[in-house]
Parts: C-alpha cells; sequence; structure tokens
C-alpha cells in the first residue's frame, strides 16, 4: 500500500512538474478549451425551429385540396405506335404480316436458325425432359445440366476462359455493367451505343463521358483530359475504376467499331473494355466469334464480351463471356442473374443445338457476308433515301437524305414506303426508339435485315421494290 | 409481428460472425503473406498495374463466410423441377474453391425450394403438349421486338387471356419478371413524382424505382402507420426544397414477400391510396396462383375489386411453370405501356412455346379447359400450407409468416447452422433453400420452404419427420411459444384457430 501511494504521489509531482515548464500558449489553449466545454455544458440545447406551424386543420384542408396528375398521360389513337404488326404464324423467311404473305426483311434471323428442324428437335427433347419453366433463379435449384453445357459450349466457341448466361437479352449488359463499375468510376462510351447499354450505365451510377461516334481521337482527348485530372489527385485516380464500353457492330448506325486502335488505347491509358457483340456474334469473323476474330485480335485484351442469343443464335436469352476473374464476380453481383429466374431449358436447348450448326457449316458466314454486299449495293443510288451502315452488315438503315422538317413528318413519310413495300410483299419495319429516353437520338429509319435464307431473286426483287417505294412516295 | 429473436440466440450470432471475420482476417493475412495458396482467380499479368478491379474489401464477405457454405447454392439439377427432383452429385477437395462432378445423380429429392406453387412444372400432360406444338409450329425464338416484326398472335391471345383471368381491362405480357419492373415503373413515373417502397421490396423494384429518378421513401415493413405517416408528410409538405406540390405518389408493395412470407395488408393499403389520391403498384410475384379461392391472387384473397390496384403486376415463373412477367390494369394504361415500355421498344418479345404453356396453365386455373385440375391444385396448395405450417409450429420452430402463405421461413441465425442444415438435409434427401446475408439482415438467416400443390401428404410427413430430426440434432427449436399438438383430424375449417399475425 506505501509503495503504491508512493508511486501516486511520485506521479501527481511529474505532473505538477510538467504543469511548470509547459508553455504559456499551452496552457492558456486548454484553459479556453475547458472554459468552452464548461459552457457547453450548460447552455440551453438548439432546437431547430418547428418545421411545420401548420394546424391539423390547414393539413387536412392541404390533403383535400391535392390533386395528382392523372397515372398516364392519354394516348393519342392513331401514335404509330400503338398499333403493332400482327404477325399470324411464326416469324421466318416468309412472314404473314396484318393478313398478307411477305419475304421476312425485318427479323433478326441472320443464320435462319428460327425455322431449322434440327435445333426444334433439340427444344422438343428438352421440352420433354424439363418441361417449360425453371420455377427458380440460379442459386435457388434453377441451375440445370443444359444451362451449364451451355455455358461451357459458349467459352469453347468464343475461346474464354469462362462464360455465364441471362435469361433476357436486355438485362445482359445492363447487368454486366453495374457489377463492375460503381459510383465514383469512370467510363466513357460511344454515342451510338443501345439503349440496354445506356440502362446499364444509368443503373451503376458512374460518371459517363460521350465521345463521338467511331472517333478515335475524341475518345483520345477525353482519356487525356482525365490523365491530367488524375494528377491533382494521385490518391482518388489509384482507386477509381475506368472503362470503354463499345459495340462490335452497331445496331443503331450499322458500322464496325474500330477495335485495334481501341486496344492501344487500353494499355496506353489502362482502361478496361467491355465490348457488346450482339450483332456481331455468328456474323462477322471467319468462324462467326465476332469481332475479335474479324481484326485477329486475342481475346484475352478484351476483358468482356457481352452478347445476346436472340440474333443469330435464334433463341432467347443472353451472355458474357471472358476470363474466370471476370465473369465470376457477376455469379453474385450480376441482378438480372442473382435475382431473376433462369433461361428455359428448352431455349437453352435450341441455342446449343444452333451452335452446333454453326461449328459445323462455318460457309454460311461467307454466304451471309455476300449476300449483305450485293444489296449493299443494290440500294445504292436510290433517290431521296441513303444507306447506312457498312457493306458486310446485316443490318442496315435506310434514311432519308433530306428530312422534311420534323421528325414526326419524317417518320410519316418513312412509313409511307414501309406500306408500300409490305403491300406488295416485302415486310419492312421502321427502326422503333424511345424518343425522350434516347442520350443521342438516331435519325428515323427504315431497317432492312439480310439473312441467309433470302435467295439472290429475293434480294433484287426487294432493292428494286424499295426503288420503286422511294420513287413514288418520295417525289 | 413475428416471434423476435430470443437473446441468447442473438448473442451467439453476433459471437459466431466475430469468429468468422476474425479468422477471414488470419486467413487473408495467410494468403498476402503467401503462407497459404490463394486459390482465387488473378488479374492478368499484363494488366496488373491497371486500376484493381475489385477492392479487396467488397469481396471479403465472399472469399472468407460465402465460400465456406458455397454447396448450399448453385445445386445443379437435372430434371424437371416438380415435387421430386433428381439432383447431379458434386464434391469439393479444396473446401468449395472448385467443384467437381462425380457424374452420379441423386434422384428423388423431395423439393422444397422450386417456386412450382401449383405443380404446373411437369414434362407431359396437357400443358406440355399444347406446348410441344406451338414449338414445332413457331420455333423457338422470335427475333425482333414487340413493335417492329416480333408481335405474334399468340401474344395477343395471352394478353386478353391474361387480362381476363385478373379481372382487369387490359393487359401486356414480357420476357423477363424481373425486366417487367425495371424496365416499366421508369415509364410510369419520373422526376418530381414520390415512390414510397416497402423496406423488403425485391431488387427489381428497388432497381425500378431507382432508375426512374423519381424520389423513394422507404416505410416500414407492412407497417400501415408508417405508410400513412409518409403521405401525410409528403402531401402537407410538397418537394424537399422547392415545396412544390409532388406531380403523382406511387406505392410500391408486394402480394406475398418472398423472403418473410407475409401477406400485405391489401384493404388498408387501399383505403389510404383512395382517401390520399396516390396510386398502388402491386407486385404479385409469389402471390398470382398460390392464394385466393380461385388462384387469382391476394386481391382474391381479400375478396377486393381488382379495379382499385391501379397497376397489377405478376410473374409467370412462379405458379404457371413457364418465364416472363405481366401487367395489368386500365385500357389507357397499358396503351400508354405499349407505346412507351423500354420492353415493347428494344426488347424481344416472348417466346411461343413459353406463351403457350401459360395459355394453357391459366385456362387450367380458371377451369376453362374443361377440368377441375385448376380448382383442385389451389385447394390442394392452400391445405399443405396450412398442414406444413401448423406442424413446424407444433415442432417448436419459428416460422415467419403469414398463416395462408405458401413460402415458409424457419429461422436458424446463426451462420454455421445456414450450411449444417442445407447438408443435412440433403443426406435425407429433401432439397431446401437456404438464405442468409445478404438477402436477410445479418442475424436473421432462414431456411425457406416453398409448398407446392404438387407434394402429397406422404412427401410433406416425410419432410416434417426429417426436419423435426435434424432441428433436434441442431438445436433449432428456439420457439416459446409451444401450441398444443392436435391429433391428426381430417381439415376442418373448425379446428383451426384463427392466430393472430
Amino acid at each position: 500500500m506505501a509503495a503504491a501511494g508512493m508511486g501516486q504521489q511520485w506521479v501527481l509531482v511529474e505532473m505538477v512538474q510538467a504543469f511548470y515548464e509547459a508553455p504559456a500558449y499551452h496552457l492558456i489553449l486548454e484553459g479556453i478549451l475547458i472554459l468552452w466545454i464548461i459552457r457547453l455544458l450548460f447552455s440551453k440545447t438548439y432546437k431547430l425551429q418547428e418545421r411545420s406551424d401548420l394546424t391539423p386543420k390547414e393539413k387536412e384542408e392541404l390533403i383535400e385540396e391535392w390533386q395528382p396528375e392523372p397515372l398516364v398521360p392519354p394516348v393519342p389513337k392513331d401514335h404509330p405506335a400503338l398499333n403493332y404488326n400482327i404477325v399470324s404464324g411464326p416469324p421466318t423467311h416468309i412472314i404473314t404480316v396484318n393478313g398478307k404473305e411477305c419475304i421476312n426483311f425485318a427479323s433478326f434471323n441472320f443464320l435462319g436458325l428460327l425455322d431449322n428442324e434440327k435445333v426444334k428437335t433439340a427444344a422438343q427433347a428438352s421440352l420433354k425432359k424439363y418441361g417449360v419453366g425453371t420455377c427458380g433463379p440460379r442459386g435457388f435449384y434453377g441451375t440445370f445440366d443444359v444451362h451449364l453445357e451451355l455455358e461451357e459450349r459458349l467459352a469453347k466457341f468464343m475461346r474464354t476462359e469462362e462464360a455465364i448466361l441471362y435469361s433476357y437479352g436486355f438485362a445482359t449488359i445492363a447487368s454486366a455493367i453495374p457489377a463492375y463499375s460503381k459510383r465514383g468510376d469512370i467510363v466513357f462510351v460511344d454515342e451510338a451505343a443501345c439503349f440496354a447499354i445506356q440502362k446499364g450505365l444509368q443503373a451503376s451510377r458512374s460518371n459517363i463521358k460521350l465521345f463521338k461516334h467511331n472517333d478515335m481521337a475524341d475518345l483520345e482527348r477525353l482519356l487525356k483530359e482525365q490523365e491530367t485530372e488524375d494528377q491533382k489527385n494521385p490518391r482518388k485516380a489509384r482507386v477509381t475504376r475506368r472503362f470503354i464500353v463499345v459495340e462490335g457492330l452497331y445496331m443503331n448506325t450499322g458500322d464496325i467499331c474500330p477495335l485495334p486502335e481501341l486496344i492501344k488505347l487500353k494499355y496506353k491509358y489502362k482502361v478496361r473494355i467491355f465490348l457488346e457483340e450482339s450483332l456481331s456474334f455468328g456474323v462477322l469473323g471467319e468462324h462467326g466469334r465476332g469481332i475479335t476474330e474479324h481484326f485477329g485480335i486475342n481475346i484475352d485484351d478484351i476483358d468482356l464480351i457481352s452478347a445476346n442469343m436472340e440474333n443469330s443464335l435464334a433463341s432467347i436469352g443472353g451472355f458474357c463471356c471472358g476470363r474466370s476473374f471476370i465473369i465470376d464476380h457477376q455469379r453474385l453481383s450480376g441482378q438480372g442473374y442473382c435475382f431473376s429466374a433462369s433461361l428455359p431449358p428448352l431455349l437453352a436447348a435450341a441455342a446449343i443445338e444452333a451452335l452446333n450448326i454453326m461449328e459445323d457449316n462455318p460457309d454460311i458466314f461467307q454466304t451471309l457476308r455476300a449476300k449483305c454486299e450485293r444489296i449493299h449495293k443494290a440500294l445504292q443510288g436510290i433517290s431521296g433515301l441513303k444507306v447506312v451502315g457498312e457493306s458486310f452488315s446485316p443490318a442496315l438503315h435506310l434514311q432519308l437524305e433530306e428530312s422534311c422538317g420534323s421528325r414526326e413528318n419524317d417518320v410519316k413519310l418513312l412509313k409511307r414506303v414501309v406500306d408500300y413495300c409490305m403491300n406488295s410483299g416485302i415486310a419492312l419495319t421502321q427502326a422503333c426508339y424511345l424518343e425522350k429516353e434516347e442520350k443521342c437520338l438516331p435519325p428515323p429509319s427504315i431497317r432492312v435485315v439480310i439473312t441467309v435464307e433470302q435467295t439472290e431473286q429475293e434480294l433484287d426483287k426487294a432493292a428494286s421494290l424499295i426503288k420503286e417505294a422511294a420513287q413514288s412516295v418520295l417525289n | 409481428a413475428f416471434e423476435e429473436t430470443p437473446m441468447l440466440v442473438a448473442v451467439l450470432t453476433y459471437v459466431g460472425y466475430g469468429v468468422l471475420t476474425l479468422f477471414g482476417y488470419l486467413r487473408d493475412f495467410m494468403r498476402q503473406w503467401k503462407i497459404e495458396k490463394c486459390q482465387n482467380a488473378t488479374e492478368r499479368e499484363e494488366q496488373k498495374d491497371f486500376v484493381p478491379l475489385y477492392q479487396d474489401f467488397e469481396n471479403f464477405y465472399t472469399r472468407n463466410l460465402y465460400m465456406r457454405i458455397r454447396d448450399s447454392w448453385n445445386r445443379p439439377i437435372c430434371s424437371v423441377p416438380g415435387a421430386k427432383v433428381d439432383m447431379m452429385e458434386r464434391v469439393s477437395h479444396d473446401y468449395n474453391w472448385t467443384f467437381t462432378y462425380t457424374g452420379r445423380v441423386i434422384k428423388d429429392i423431395i423439393n422444397m425450394g422450386s417456386y412450382n406453387y401449383l405443380g404446373f412444372a411437369q414434362n407431359a400432360g396437357t400443358c406440355q403438349e399444347a406446348a410441344a406444338k406451338v414449338l414445332s409450329q413457331y420455333g423457338a425464338g422470335v427475333c425482333s421486338t414487340r413493335q417492329e416484326m416480333g408481335n405474334l398472335d399468340k401474344h395477343e391471345e395471352l394478353e386478353k387471356l391474361v387480362a381476363r383471368f385478373l379481372g382487369v381491362e387490359s393487359a401486356m405480357a414480357y420476357g423477363m419478371g424481373f425486366a417487367t419492373n425495371s424496365m416499366n415503373i421508369p415509364a410510369l413515373v419520373g422526376k418530381g413524382c414520390l415512390i414510397l417502397s416497402d423496406e423488403l421490396n425485391h431488387a427489381s423494384l428497388v432497381l425500378g424505382a431507382r432508375l426512374s429518378g423519381a424520389t423513394i421513401r422507404i416505410f416500414k415493413h407492412n407497417n400501415m402507420q408508417s405508410l400513412e405517416k409518409l403521405l401525410k408528410d409528403a402531401i402537407v409538405h410538397g418537394q424537399p426544397r422547392t415545396r412544390r406540390p409532388w406531380k403523382k405518389i406511387l406505392i410500391l408493395v408486394e402480394g406475398i414477400y418472398s423472403m418473410e412470407g407475409s401477406i400485405v395488408r391489401l384493404p388498408e393499403v387501399i383505403a389510404l391510396k383512395k382517401k390520399y389520391k396516390s396510386y398502388l403498384y402491386l407486385d404479385e410475384a409469389h402471390s398470382i396462383g398460390a392464394l385466393g379461392p380461385s388462384g387469382r391472387g391476394v386481391v382474391d384473397y381479400f375478396g377486393l375489386n381488382p379495379e382499385d390496384v391501379d397497376i397489377m403486376m405478376g410473374t409467370f415463373t412462379k405458379s404457371f411453370g413457364a418465364a416472363g412477367g405481366y401487367i395489368g390494369g386500365k385500357k389507357e394504361l397499358i396503351d400508354y405501356l405499349r407505346t412507351y415500355s423500354h420492353s415493347a421498344v428494344y426488347a424481344t418479345s416472348m417466346s411461343p412455346p413459353v406463351v403457350e404453356q401459360i395459355i394453357t396453365s391459366v385456362k387450367c386455373i380458371m377451369g376453362e379447359d374443361g377440368t377441375t385440375v385448376g380448382k383442385a391444385r389451389v385447394q390442394q396448395l392452400a391445405e399443405n400450407t396450412r398442414y406444413f405450417r401448423r406442424r413446424l409450429k407444433e415442432m417448436g420452430f419459428i416460422i415467419y409468416g403469414n398463416e395462408d402463405s405458401p413460402v415458409v421461413p424457419l429461422m436458424l441465425y446463426m451462420p454455421a447452422k445456414i450450411g449444417a442444415f442445407g447438408r443435412e438435409m440433403l443426406k435425407r434427401n429433401i432439397g431446401v433453400v437456404v438464405v442468409g446475408f445478404p438477402a436477410t439482415p445479418i442475424i436473421e438467416s432462414r431456411a425457406r420452404f416453398c409448398l407446392s400443390a404438387a407434394h402429397t401428404k406422404e412427401m410433406l410427413d416425410r419432410a416434417l419427420k426429417e426436419i423435426d430430426e435434424v432441428g433436434d440434432l441442431l438445436q433449432l427449436k428456439y420457439s416459446r411459444h409451444r401450441l398444443v399438438p392436435i391429433l391428426d383430424r381430417p381439415f376442418d375449417e373448425t379446428t383451426y384457430e384463427e392466430t393472430e399475425d
């Protein structure tokens, strides 16, 4: 006890000594702080002024008076988008639209696999074994062996490590982007990116920087600007992820993205590339592997390839493929994967069979390309309409050479051309957009889709019919 | 109000998570210093100097907690997901980092995990035959959007049928249930509107609300006072800083909440909606087909008028054995959606055989195919639900959710029991779904049973026996309210006591 007492006394002596030895400003500062604390302890608490000084009666009146807008504004009966074309029967090569039989130039059935007997047989076998629906998301007994097989086959076909399957084409890229890019990250995206990409970017809450369509100089300028920003704040730059999102073949303009230059920019500025290959999968490249095969680029250079199976594979759904390091993350954080039911097995079986056919007949890609070139040439020189799109793109746009003032009138004019063609046996459609929601709305156009099933006579007939229609309507 | 978590259990759960976190840090440390081999996939050599794609902390939970019990999820099956299912056996030799398939198939596992409420997941019968016929006629895909060339006569037929089934003026169908929410809520509300959403709403509703750009306010789960307070405040005070009045107020609720099993208090919500002139969006993903004397969902269950609900949304995945979603309501609403919905303009329409499956199953439920199979299934589901819930409560488990909901969550609480429950039940040939964080609050992990009209009483009895055994083994019987077990009497309305929700 004495020792403890001595110890305490000793500490006290130390303290008093320190007190004498401390500099003056230190003591004054501490004194002020202590006085401030005492003042705060004894002052009244600060009350926020009452938010509303309204009496309950006034509140009742406000509630009575408030009138909301109607849930939806009324849509005029003759709105062009309200009256859908009704297709009776399968949307294959010969299609019955609104009661009239036409040759189909509007469905994205590039390889003609919609009507293929082998695909249908495979789907029937799957239907007999599994029924129609999967009754659950992938995590809860919704993973079937067909899904695993399809993922393996897609990964092998694209020569990547892993692939992940989604049950809806739109949701594929719209769930993939927000899984990696979060608030505070930077995404450089092409102006002509499709709506699904725009929704994915909106859901990710990242900084979006648009660069002019296919303009690498503009993209490099943006990247350089970002670099100078980084130098001002290197700590933040070390954790900000950057991505470039481009499409292989753009749906809105029909042209191809300059991938080799993008790869160079990727390594120079350390940005990751996400490639959306919905139109180019099964179209470009010697074996249909898409734009990477077309340009001869190593597939590992692209971080993520996303495509939907609704065009060349004539099924439903979408997939992403890439290295396991990247794809595996989506199994827990891809919203459209975790929180949604998996793809019905019959559609997965149809896709597997379609993939088999693609692998066994690599010459259909050449045939498709030849047909595209043919019609691209045949459609040149139509007075009033210009062809927008690459010569080997199977989805072209026909835009008006000069607009007649307002978008509404342009749309009406193009509709008359489309109706003329439909009445004479060629089914075409206008490209549909949500006018108020698109970031960069493309001009109104007619979509022309080429498939391997169309014969040369049919292609020529279509070209001449469109010429005729343009002549009679636009002049 | 559900039974509260017992204090001891809560404390032990926190302790459990604490231990796991400590071990997690230890293992991360060992992996970083190469004492332990890192089995994660890694970045490419050429891209090592890029900004890292994932922050280490984000994946802490995945690496250290989820990996340990990963075999409870993503179990691959290889038969129709009916009442009994075949599963592919898989083993892991490196503690769940990789799986290999042994090639053996475990047959006839009682399936209590698939959302197969009315038992339409069948690979034989009228539905399947009709779908096969349509498949051979139309093919599997559509290759175009609704507004372009993808609107088949089958889609029109489906939409008229769904409108008749629900009792609304008009309906529209989409290819994916998740996308129905995330693409149509932005079309209906925008900036300057207010969304009041329940605490436990599904990710698709949350995503749709966020994408719309409207202000979102959350009210406590199924709590009408909280909702009323928010409504009053919103109308009286207007928008946050400008004080302008709100353009529209939309209330987002679900019919049955999939993690709690609770049913929304629809009569009260409708009364509030009428009093404060707001709009109601009802997501019946789990309740359509599963509730109500004629299977028409939660509106039918309460006996209300479907026209009171402004927007009735639902999915076809659960009770109809297909895929996709729908929205039903007044004709102006559906016309507007046909023109301005993101899905109608940019997304491929539904696949024809799937559409046919829905048409046949809806006709069956309505009784229009000439049989009473539909009605029998709806009744069987209701009986199964009541029986199963009663027996589990008698055994002493804590069960959440309303007495009539076919989604039965059984509380596990502790992280170790999540993995143990899933594995023990699989050993006894019963497939269950276990959920933990982040789908549920961190201490309230649970096992969720989804009952089906296809489950016979023998299957349920067997499942109950096994659950009883495993419950004793893992000490899961936390409930402090012991119900007196009734003798096995035949089903009779008089033997069923009303318990307050």
